[in-house]
């Protein structure tokens, strides 16, 4: 029987229904602007308050430092440009890494492009930055160090409480990209030193579409959309109120009960990479094996494509992601798994599981029983594994 | 994103397999890009008899293979000669546009296979006189 496993939750989650439950009065009853001064409007302006005070509650920020965006990307997008373009005159140099979000890097290629500078940081086999490295990095130019706190492909947890001291040191601000980390990691932006978080709601079982930076006091940033007076003058346009309230009821279930979380997750997960590295042979797991996020699994199966792979998953059922070219629409595979020292045709070979909340024990047996089978029938079909039984 | 067809191809691939004493082998791609494709001919009487393939790479590579040796079986050398990488793409359906260099590697391999038997049996076939096997399809 084929049944329904969906095990890309770093790519997307659903919305629990306690998440939707809290935004749908504000699409049909309390729909005021909130920038208006009737009771319909104070209502939205104070369901915003509301919210921020609990996104910040989440990451011991506070209420003012919290700006919704409209999800990861925009919030990358304004803690690399922002500060870039308000703190040009004491210097023109960005540090980041090789394995960030293409919402990071990309955002560098086009400030290099814009008179800016950018190093990006090697990563080790398990994509982890060197700090040393980081810290020669740095120069009287440099205004800015992006890190992300956890890897979205391999799970690698950076680290970032270093980093963060290392930035204030050295008086850099330090962004970094948590659309990943939040909700499975514990974040307290003072004890870890950071300046500006980017976050997003539908990795945490929240709608898509809605997002945060926190900005600390003293950062010198560029406001990033013109117009109205919504978010402090600082990212204008009438508030998204629905989304905003289901972003906050996310990220308060997804922070109330961290430990828990992570302890039924990194249990599944464990299972998965052992099962699959115990039953298949010629494989390896992606990403560091103990500072990685409690919902990841990357393996890179020798000998297939990683497109094929993900097909006959689909065929029975099972949800996942590949970093191969083909399901990137470019020829090169993820810029992540080189960027560990993966050869090109065994990054091809890679298959991401993301865990969640609603998967099962039950599921891990059956993915890995049809990844058994399915394996087995490409190899067969690869002139790859020929040559490797040759050789034996 | 993939027709019917592709997905009937790819999921019970034709043709799949070895010929022990093939009377032509060929190779083509390389598995930086992602993508190989690797076919055995048996010949009698200039007729193609038997065609099995091995492929690794994405869906589009194991389907257009597998259409490929569908497309050529029980043929002439001379009619398999005509094969192109568009009657493949046809024949599954059409194929998305950054998958169409599957099908010109399909093409490829059965020319380097028709190459590797003449080769092999010291006789010219015209039509392979400026192929190279070992050329890239891909646009990098």
């Amino acid at each position: 029987m084929v049944k329904n496993v969906y095990m890309d939750n770093a790519a997307t989650t659903p919305v629990k229904k306690e998440v939707l439950d809290e935004m749908l009065p504000y699409f049909t009853e309390k729909y005021g602007n909130p920038s208006s001064i009737y009771r319909l409007g104070r209502e939205g302006k104070a369901a915003i308050d509301d919210s921020r005070n609990k996104v910040a509650n989440a990451i011991g920020a506070n209420p003012k430092e919290i700006y919704f965006t409209s999800g990861g990307s925009e919030a990358d997008n304004w803690a690399i440009k922002g500060v870039a373009f308000a703190n040009k005159k004491k210097g023109n140099h960005i540090i980041t890494s090789k394995v960030e979000h293409h919402g990071i890097l990309h955002t560098c290629e086009y400030l290099e492009r814009n008179g800016f500078d950018v190093t990006y940081l090697d990563v080790d086999e398990n994509g982890i930055v060197d700090l040393k490295e980081l810290e020669e990095a740095i120069t009287d130019k440099t205004i800015l160090i992006s890190i992300m706190f956890a890897n979205n492909e391999i799970g690698t947890i950076q680290p970032v409480k270093e980093i963060g001291e290392i930035a204030k040191k050295n008086g850099v601000f330090f962004h970094t990209d948590g659309v990943q980390a939040v909700g499975k990691i514990e974040i307290d932006v003072d004890d870890l030193n950071i300046d500006m978080l980017s976050m997003s709601a539908h990795k945490i079982y929240g709608p898509k579409g809605i997002g945060a930076l926190y900005i600390r006091k003293g950062v010198k940033i560029h406001p990033h959309i013109h117009g109205g007076a919504q978010e402090k003058n600082r990212r204008a346009g009438t508030e998204n109120v629905p989304s905003i309230v289901g972003f906050a009821k996310a990220i308060e279930m997804a922070c109330e009960n961290i430990d828990e979380h992570n302890k039924k997750l990194i249990k599944l997960r464990d299972k998965l990479i052992k099962d699959i590295a115990n039953n298949i042979s010629h494989v390896k797991l992606n990403g560091h094996p103990e500072k990685r996020l409690s919902n990841n699994v990357n393996f890179s199966f020798e000998f297939i494509e990683g497109e094929a792979l993900l097909l006959s998953l689909d065929m029975v059922g099972v949800a996942g992601s590949s970093g191969s070219a083909c399901t990137s629409g470019s020829l090169d595979p993820s810029h992540v798994l080189l960027s560990i020292g993966l050869p090109h045709e065994i990054a091809h070979g890679s298959l991401r599981l993301s865990l969640g909340d609603f998967n099962t024990e039950e599921e891990v047996d059956y993915v890995v029983e049809n990844l058994i089978t399915i394996v087995d029938r490409l190899r067969k079909m690869s002139p790859l594994y020929e040559n490797v039984k040759e050789d034996k | 994103m993939y027709s019917e067809k592709v997905m009937d191809h790819f999921s019970n691939p034709r043709n799949v397999g070895e010929i022990e004493n093939a009377d032509g082998v060929g190779q083509v791609g390389n598995p930086k890009c992602g993508d190989i494709m690797k076919m055995y001919l048996k010949i009698e009487d200039d007729v193609i008899v038997d065609i099995k393939f091995k492929t690794f790479g994405c869906g589009s590579a194991i389907a257009t293979s597998s259409m490929a040796t569908e497309l050529i079986k029980g043929k002439t050398i001379e009619e398999a000669l005509k094969l192109t990488n568009k009657a493949v793409a046809e024949a599954l359906g059409g194929l998305p546009p950054v998958k169409m260099h599957c099908s010109v590697l399909a093409e490829q391999a059965v020319k380097a296979a028709l190459l590797d038997y003449s080769k092999k049996n010291g006789i010219e076939i015209e039509q392979l006189k400026d192929f190279d096997p070992d050329e890239d399809v891909h646009e990098h």
